[in-house]
């Protein structure tokens, strides 16, 4: 029982940052309905931008993660106009493949300039663990999580409570009725990758704090990051954010109940069952 | 019957016809065990990217996740190898059909899925087979199957002296998987999945049965793929759930027949031609650095195509023939 409290802990809190970097796909996907296939390679980008901060800068991953963000959110910027963009009016298939393509492109680019091995952050601000009743947490992942906590509510701010962020959702609401309103849908678009990628760099960054760092990091939370907006239902933040939450922990007591082998395979049966028995996902509009 | 007359132009057989000329010289002027190596994977992933596009192409079905069937050929036939010594070739047809019925209880539930969803549901479905057989250990587990070595003969489907005979099992495989397309494309089933394609809605209105449609496009896509599982497993003589059954596997069969131009008949076997000599030669010549350098070629490779030319190999030859046609 102690066991099963102990993973269900350690997954609720990777699954916080495993919501917040699902936001940020959601996002995207919500206001140009494009999956961006390179998603978790963004994620190993930012851990690797979080690495060498350190490794080379000497900063504190918590002391560069606003530059971490904001370089995810260049990047995405960047991306955007030069990749996305040209494929829009293309067919679905070039859209997938263009994501597609650039993850693969971005993990050969890491590959052969940081070679395969793996990297850790070493020496952080916080270290050790606290005892919560009869589960131990570690304290950087604690602050990792409580990081992403506080991201994601500047997030909900930022799309609910600002103007920039109701254009937004107008334009994933409507595209066309979004543009007669003029809004200017490019700008939008632009944002959305740049908040969504951004939001990415956030949950890299923290997650850096604590996960090894290696060029195929992201194959793994790539995946887990479709389901978890899929689950969480088309177009839904909040949706995106419960799954992340949800999957982070049944991943984890998965592996500790069934066998280590089999937790992400959990997952995606998850991801089938939710599917078939209420396509919208669990909190998708439609 | 004039309609299948003129089926027979000249003109449209002509294409065909070199083609096939080219292949078969091939593996003599090319002799050497790298090039008849390259040239079986080639007509393989020609086959695989031709099965893919009859559900990926024609039905517009994208599935990341057909390695499922290409595994599924290469485990049924291999076990009833080692365990009940039935011969590949018998064990061939039995994967081509589990695989087929796979794709139809796969199927059901993820062809309710539209668009992306349906693309991630293949990918999961894949993942969680390749998990499954990983750790299933009465099928070899994480340590995979070897197959056992037989004297070559053509009945023990192995060849050990030359790659030769393989090189024409492929063209073999690749032709039929051809022939099928060619039919399908142009009975009425063709014009069916053409419809769900465009517009499924649409479709069901006017009296297509658009799951029946999609499920037979699946078990057929399926039951083809399973040959070339088949093969692998006969051709490499062993396999394991990292090898027929990976994402990045997934991905190649697709992006060969997304490269060459999905939707058309010759689309695969252009994107094929193209793209695992490149991944071979790049591997070959740079993969031992272990950095990743044929990976980038790959990835900016694939970017540059669907930015620049989303109709694939197939289109930029359509346009070229058409300025020739002009000039």
């Amino acid at each position: 029982m102690e066991v099963i409290a102990q993973s269900a802990a350690s997954g609720l809190l990777l699954g916080l940052i495993l919501a917040l970097s699902a936001a940020g796909l959601a996002l995207i996907w919500g206001v140009m309905d494009i999956v961006n296939f390179a998603h978790g390679d963004f994620l190993m980008l930012g851990m690797f931008v979080t690495f060498f901060a350190w490794s080379l800068l000497g900063l504190d991953p918590l002391v560069a993660l606003p530059g971490v963000i904001i370089t995810l959110a260049l990047v995405g910027v960047v991306v955007y106009f030069a990749v996305i963009r040209p494929v829009l009016r293309g067919s679905v298939l070039a859209q997938i493949f263009a994501t597609f393509g650039l993850g693969i492109l971005l993990r050969g680019l890491a590959q052969f300039f940081f070679t395969p091995e793996f990297r850790q952050v070493g020496t952080t601000s916080v270290s050790g663990s606290v005892a919560v009743g009869p589960v131990y947490l570690g304290k950087p992942e604690l602050v990792a999580a409580t990081g992403a906590v506080v991201v994601s509510v500047l997030l909900f701010g930022l799309l609910n409570r600002t103007t920039v962020g109701t254009a937004l959702r107008a334009t994933a609401e409507d595209r066309v009725a979004a543009e007669l309103m003029g809004i200017d849908t490019t700008r939008m678009f632009a944002l959305a990758w740049a908040i969504g990628t951004g939001c990415v760099g956030a949950a890299a960054g923290l997650l850096a704090i604590y996960f090894p760092v290696f060029p195929d990091v992201g194959a793994v939370f790539g995946l887990l990051g479709f389901v978890t907006v899929a689950l969480g239902g088309f177009g839904s933040i909040a949706g995106a954010m419960l799954a992340g939450v949800l999957i982070g922990v049944m991943t984890s007591v998965a592996g500790v109940v069934i066998d280590p082998a089999y937790k992400f395979a959990v997952a995606y049966a998850l991801y089938l069952v939710v599917l078939v028995l209420r396509p919208r996902g669990l909190l998708g509009r439609g | 019957m004039a309609e299948r007359l003129r089926s027979l132009r000249p003109r449209r057989v002509a294409g065909p016809a070199f083609a096939l000329a080219i292949a078969i010289a091939y593996p003599f002027v090319f002799s050497s065990p790298v090039a008849v190596n390259i040239g079986v994977l080639v007509l393989l992933f020609a086959l695989l990217g031709t099965a893919w596009n009859l559900l990926g192409g024609y039905a517009g079905q994208i599935s990341f996740g057909h390695a499922v069937f290409f595994g599924t050929g290469a485990y049924a036939s291999t076990l009833l190898l080692t365990k009940l010594g039935i011969t590949p070739w018998v064990g061939m047809f039995a994967g081509a059909a589990l695989a087929a019925l796979v794709a139809v209880v796969a199927g059901l539930p993820t062809f309710r899925l539209a668009g992306h969803y349906f693309a991630i549901a293949t990918i999961v479905v894949a993942e969680i087979a390749r998990t499954v057989v990983r750790n299933t250990d009465a099928i070899g587990g994480a340590r995979g199957l070897f197959l056992p070595i037989l004297p070559t003969a053509a009945i023990n489907y192995e060849f050990h002296e030359t790659r030769m005979p393989y090189y024409f099992i492929a063209l073999a495989l690749l032709m039929s998987s051809l022939v099928v397309t060619v039919l399908v494309e142009r009975r009425r089933v063709g014009y069916y999945l053409l419809a769900i394609r465009e517009d499924a809605t649409a479709a069901r209105s006017v009296g297509v049965r658009v799951l029946r449609y999609k499920l037979a496009a699946a078990a057929l896509s399926a039951a083809l793929t399973a040959l070339g599982g088949t093969f692998y497993a006969q051709y490499v003589l062993f396999i394991d759930a990292d090898s027929v059954f990976p994402l990045s596997l997934s991905i190649l069969i697709a992006l060969v027949a997304i490269l060459g131009g999905a939707g058309r008949t010759y689309g695969p076997l252009l994107g094929a031609c193209l793209l695992i000599p490149l991944a071979e030669i790049t591997r070959i010549q740079l993969g031992g650095t272990g950095r990743g350098t044929d990976l980038v070629i790959y990835g900016a490779l694939i970017v540059l195509i669907s930015v620049a030319q989303p109709g694939g190999l197939v289109a930029l030859v359509d346009r070229l023939r058409r300025r020739l046609r002009a000039a």
